[in-house]
């Protein structure tokens, strides 16, 4: 019997005749797919099609392609289902996987449609004209009062205005991506390009790295259920702090970075042991209840001086009402990651077919927060596979005041979406800790990427913005009316509060 | 946060909205706590501290939370008088905070440094992510009691709790030493409940005399303290029985179990990929 009845995925094929025998393929793959001897010889087997070997190979005599092995038809056993078998009855063990849900569920933002201007009302050009993107995440006040300010005019009264909140000059942050599951260098990408942007990078939950100082004013510091890194220092240096209760690619999971990726930097910034597991329990086991998240929230509160605290969940079945608990316990915002965001591992059972899309988690969240009357006191955030800018002004006018990208980012700096951020050998240099891989990604080089991609985005978002004839994001936030779906059930457009086309 | 928000979100019934009585006796702070509502007495906390002062005498507590939360310096005592509210000294970093009475839950949580003396019992989840300190209680405690502790480098952190306690002792535990006396207890029955020390991957648990192996969890090996373990326990104990008037050759006549994770890497066979 072989030791695997599993076939290779994609064939990777080389043009000798191009070929210069450089060897620069081999010395490219994390996976240790190419051999050399007087040229380089692939083993198929261990290919993602990450691209990293086609993309350097100076003469471009490198193609991956899918290998074709016919395996009988059957729509019910796909041939994916086929191999998990196979490798289980290999191995005994749980299946792992990274990145998000690659399953073809329905994309609800592919269903919705957004309003433009025509002939009633002016649209207006965002190039030539104000537009204003600026956001302010955290808790507002149920009213403003306002007092004379000696002039003859008006100011917000001392603190009756905003307090308390972060200034984003755009409404997109950086999802939590851990140091330690994602590179020093992907962190300080993300904490430059958040600095540049104005807006937010996150820990995750893998502490802060010293080099990332210079930046806190533009971090979210995590509190998760390991409690890595967290001490009061931390929880000081951020803009924000985050209780991470779950993750849409894992709801209910908890996390468990692999001692082979514990290295000494990674040991330092965790506060824990180089080459032992990092485990983060699936629950905060002093969270079993809203009464304990409040209890949780408010001594993260009293330990900073009363700096706002935000609270990450996954989108799960009840998330409405999980979140106005959320918020009745004092969050500042409430961060709702989709089943379709990403994750740097995760059993694939949990990855694949827990949770809820996000689009149906912001309109539900927004809806019951308005119907109780505590929209204003927190903001929400939205996550879980946010593609483009135009699932960024979906999600916004479903009802969320600002998206995270996380996976969208990682592509910024080269990801190729092979899945194997669980591996620890990513040849992009970016869920990985080797040295010899990490080094790839420049943080220069890569904060100018991310800025590139926020920046392109946010314009983006302005040309929807003027084409719906409004000149502040804060006009489309939450207006569903604005919306229209295509192909969605009288239900679905229901439980998300969108006419259908045409209505 | 505006103070019209928090009042309507409203405090613990029975607590006021009010500044608690603060006298001042050379390096001696007291502050009478009755019927004040946290955020007050823990905001005159930090501004003794920030005087200057080295004894904080904090009387009449009745469930304040948070005493203690993120304080740094070495230099500083703070002394309770009655039954200290839940997470009490959660993210402390160096001082030391003797609770005459008891204290609830999350004592020591996610605590960095300092020491916590408390003469009575305690509640659940002690020490939960606790990385360096001393917790000591003289009598019981409850559930999950030193969960996921953990250390790194020099931070190393101790809990003794004189009393017995329940289930899920030592659960993921990742570093530092839990040591249970099951002396100074008002229940019968065994030391410890059960599933003490599942998940466990680093550290140490140290129990005065016996356990039965359903009582511990898989990732755990059992053993006998040896002269060597004594040597580190030892110094701990003398401490432990000062703080609490306890007779130091009592506590150590009976032999002390061991726990310890039969790997770092209890989880490493796992998973599996294609």
């Amino acid at each position: 019997m072989p030791i695997s009845l599993i076939q290779p995925e994609f064939k990777v094929e080389i043009d000798y005749d191009k070929c210069h025998k450089c060897g620069r393929c081999v010395q490219q793959c994390g996976w240790g797919v190419y051999s050399f001897n007087e040229r380089p010889i692939p083993d198929d087997s261990k290919c993602r099609a990450c691209h990293r070997c086609v993309t350097y190979c100076p003469a471009h005599c490198i193609v991956i392609k899918k290998n074709d092995l016919a395996l009988r038809d059957n729509a019910n056993w796909t041939s994916a289902l086929r191999k998990s078998v196979w490798r289980q009855a290999e191995t005994g063990g749980v299946m792992l996987a990274g990145m998000g849900n690659d399953k073809p569920y329905q994309s609800v933002f592919d269903h919705l449609v957004l309003d433009a201007c025509q002939v009633t009302n002016p649209s207006i050009d965002p190039l030539r004209e104000p537009m204003e993107l600026r956001t302010y995440l955290g808790r507002k006040p149920d009213n403003v009062e306002v007092e004379p300010d000696g002039a003859g005019g008006y100011k917000l009264k001392e603190g009756a205005g905003v307090t308390n909140n972060i200034k984003l000059e755009t409404p997109m942050i950086f999802s939590p991506m851990s140091y330690g599951s994602v590179s020093l260098n992907v962190h300080k990408s993300l904490a430059m390009a958040a600095e540049r942007c104005g807006i937010l990078m996150n820990t995750g939950e893998g502490g802060l790295h010293a080099d990332l100082y210079p930046y806190q004013d533009n971090v979210i510091v995590q509190v998760a259920s390991g409690r890595f890194g967290v001490n009061p220092e931390y929880l000081n240096r951020g803009a924000a702090m985050e209780i991470k209760v779950g993750q849409g690619a894992k709801p209910g999971i908890g996390g468990h970075l692999p001692g082979e990726k514990i290295n000494k930097e990674v040991s330092e910034t965790r506060m824990i042991p180089q080459g032992s597991d990092a485990i983060s329990p699936a629950p905060h086991h002093d969270i079993y209840s809203i009464e304990d998240l409040r209890q949780l929230i408010y001594s993260l509160k009293e330990a900073t001086g009363y700096k706002p605290v935000g609270v990450k969940i996954a989108a799960v079945h009840n998330v409405a009402a999980i979140a106005s608990g959320i918020v009745r316990a004092g969050a500042d915002y409430v961060y709702l990651d989709g089943f379709k965001g990403g994750t740097g591992a995760a059993p694939q059972i949990i990855r694949d077919h827990v949770g809820l899309p996000i689009e149906i988690a912001i309109a539900v969240v927004d809806q019951r927060l308005r119907d109780e009357g505590i929209r204003n006191q927190a903001s929400i955030i939205a996550a879980g596979s946010i593609r483009s800018s135009a699932d960024f002004a979906k999600a916004i006018a479903l009802g969320a005041d600002v998206v995270a990208i996380g996976s969208a980012a990682l592509m910024a700096l080269g990801c190729h979406m092979c899945q194997g951020c669980h591996t620890g050998s990513c040849s992009w240099g970016l869920t990985t800790q080797k040295p010899e891989l990490t080094r790839r990604v420049d943080p220069e080089w890569g904060a100018e990427r991310l800025s590139n991609l926020v920046h392109a985005w946010s314009h983006e978002l302005q040309e929807i913005l003027g084409a719906l004839g409004v000149n502040s994001v804060e006009s489309l936030r939450g207006s569903r009316e604005r919306l229209r779906a295509i192909g969605l059930d009288e239900q679905t457009c229901k439980i998300i509060g969108v006419k259908p086309a045409g209505m | 946060m505006t103070e019209t928000t928090e009042i309507r979100q409203g405090p613990i019934e029975g607590y006021l909205m009010v500044e608690p009585h603060v006298t001042r006796d050379g390096d001696t702070v007291t502050i009478d706590a009755a019927s004040v509502y946290y955020k007050y007495v823990n905001q005159a906390i930090r501004a003794a501290i920030a005087d200057g002062v080295t004894t904080v005498r904090v009387i009449n507590v009745n469930g304040q939370r948070y005493i203690g939360n993120g304080l740094s310096g070495t230099d500083v005592t703070i002394e309770v008088y009655g039954t200290a509210g839940q997470d009490l000294s959660m993210f402390m970093n160096g001082p030391t905070v003797r609770i005459h009475g008891n204290a609830q839950d999350g004592v020591g949580n996610t605590m960095n440094a300092g020491r916590v003396m408390i003469h009575g019992d305690a509640g659940d989840v002690l020490g939960y992510g606790m990385r360096g300190g001393r917790v000591y209680i003289k009598g019981d405690v409850g559930y999950r009691v030193g969960i996921h502790m953990k250390a790194y480098e020099s931070l190393v952190p101790v809990m003794v709790c004189g009393g017995k306690s329940r289930d899920f002792s030592g659960e993921y535990m990742a570093g530092g030493m839990l040591v249970l006396l099951g002396m100074n207890s008002q229940f019968d029955g065994p030391i410890v409940g059960g599933y003490i020390g599942t998940g466990m991957h680093g550290g140490v648990i140290y129990l005065r005399g016996e356990v039965e192996p359903w009582q511990v969890g898989k990732e755990c090996g059992i053993f006998t303290a040896d002269e060597e373990d004594m040597k580190t326990l030892g110094p701990v104990l003398k401490e432990y029985a000062e703080e609490f008037g306890m007779d130091y050759d009592e506590i150590i006549s009976v032999p002390f179990t061991k726990l310890v994770p039969i790997s770092h890497r209890p989880y490493g066979k796992l998973y599996t990929y294609v």
